[in-house]
């Protein structure tokens, strides 16, 4: 694999390569109409989709519930065979028998999902129904009818999560990374964006500063200073424009 | 008959959407649907409203069934009905349907039974036009969109009374009424020369 100078494929290791492919969405909704639409957005947004009707099926689908049944505390490693692996969550909140905001809880508390950012859906536009939703951990909330605009702020939120969970990587491999290679970046950075490498080892002969802390270099991720130099191993999720989305008008009434 | 062609039936179908618009009937989540038509999937938008067709005629009957029996106080039952219209009806941008959902959904919290029958009569009355329009939209609305696709060209020439010979990509050959072909080299030249009723 050749290394690219923009530091984000310097370490061998780096799976950047799958950065924005098959992000795997699980899409909840008992309406027929609704779930063809989010289907059809999230696929013409370069998206996978599992679209269910139920909260129900959508636990039993990630293996959720048996995860629920099972008495002895085994590990969080997946359950069944026929497990599903999906990288966000998106469900409509009003749903007979579990509602999203019932699905969502059961997801944050599970250790093995908690992670996964969940979006609300609802036709209601309801401020106490959207702080509660986000309180209980939800990424965001879209008020339907869902546009295009909607998913297309949801796929760059991925992106970006994807960025910074390959920053990561590379701060936890950047130790492999030879100084040589670590002069170079650095005389390339007076031109180009600075590479998002994090000096371990204080002993750097570059003249650079190495605590610097990058401003991010894609537009598309949040302007906040990438976690090079946090150690959590999940990226921050920083949220997404929450505050502005909730008073979307839907011009109705 | 010659001159006929693609553009008289692009207008008339952007005449029948503004009409629509302009009634406040479809807004612009409809357009949004549109956008996401592509060869992939040309038809995504007739599919997802004849689901809608299908789904809301059962919630209509359930309503209608609701409110005929003498003893009806279910008022719960008839607003969870209405909320998976009203949902359904602001997804493929019928907004007037939506809102009458809306008036409905008042007078049902007031368990004002008299209330709900007017607004039901309405319900229907607004669904019913909104489903003739989006007929006769959809005759028209597949065939300019995607004219290569064989499906399309077919219901497209047959309409006006041609029965398709073939296609080769965009260079179309009619078969005329007295057994003649006709080609047309492109959808955007076609040219009606006779017409037969169908």
């Amino acid at each position: 694999m050749s290394e690219k100078m923009d530091g984000f494929d310097l370490s061998p290791n780096s799976n950047s390569d799958n950065e924005e492919e098959g992000v795997h969405v699980l899409a909840v909704d008992d309406s027929l109409v609704d779930r063809k639409v989010i289907e059809r957005l999230l696929k013409i947004s370069s998206c996978k989709v599992t679209a269910v009707d139920s909260g129900w099926r959508a636990l039993k689908l990630l293996g959720l519930l048996d995860e629920e049944d099972k008495s002895s505390s085994s590990s969080s490693s997946s359950a069944g065979f026929d497990v599903l692996k999906v990288d966000l969550i998106i469900t409509d909140y009003c749903m007979p028998g579990m509602t999203g905001y019932e699905l969502l809880k059961k997801i944050k508390e599970s250790t093995t999902f908690r992670e996964i950012p969940v979006v609300i859906m609802s036709s209601e536009n309801v401020v106490a129904r959207i702080d509660r939703c986000l309180e209980e951990g939800a990424e965001d909330f879209i008020v339907k009818p869902v546009k295009l605009s909607d998913v297309k702020r949801i796929r760059d939120y991925m992106a970006s999560r994807e960025v910074r969970s390959v920053q990561n990587q590379e701060e936890r491999s950047s130790s492999n990374i030879n100084k040589r290679k670590l002069q170079e970046c650095f005389d390339l950075s007076l031109s180009s964006s600075p590479p998002s490498i994090s000096s371990s080892s204080s002993s750097s002969s570059s003249s650079s500063s190495s605590s610097l802390s990058y401003p991010s270099r894609s537009p598309s991720l949040t302007p906040s200073p990438p976690s090079l130099f946090s150690s959590s191993a999940p990226c921050s999720p920083s949220s997404l424009d929450s505050p502005t989305r909730r008073l979307k008008m839907t011009g109705f009434d | 008959m010659l001159g006929w062609g693609v553009d008289r039936l692009r207008a008339d179908m952007n005449r029948l959407l503004a009409m629509l618009f302009h009634q406040g009937v479809l807004d612009e989540q409809f357009l949004q649907l549109q956008q996401l038509e592509d060869e992939s999937s040309p038809n995504f938008v007739s599919e997802v409203v004849n689901i809608y067709f299908h789904e809301s005629e059962k919630l209509l009957r359930n309503l209608r069934g609701l409110l005929m029996d003498r003893e009806f106080s279910d008022y719960k039952k008839m607003g969870t009905h209405l909320n998976q219209l009203m949902g359904s009806s602001s997804s493929i941008g019928a907004k007037r349907v939506r809102n009458v959902c809306v008036a409905f959904r008042a007078s049902s919290e007031q368990n004002s039974r008299p209330g709900c029958l007017r607004a039901l009569e309405l319900l229907e009355h607004e669904y019913c036009y909104l489903k003739n329009k989006l007929h006769e939209l959809f005759q028209v609305r597949p065939l300019l969109t995607f004219p290569n696709t064989f499906q399309n060209s077919d219901l497209f020439a047959s309409r006006f009374g041609f029965s398709l010979v073939y296609i080769v990509t965009s260079d179309v050959k009619l078969r005329c009424a007295d057994g003649s072909t006709e080609s047309t080299g492109s959808w955007s030249d076609l040219r009606f020369v006779t017409m037969e009723s169908v």
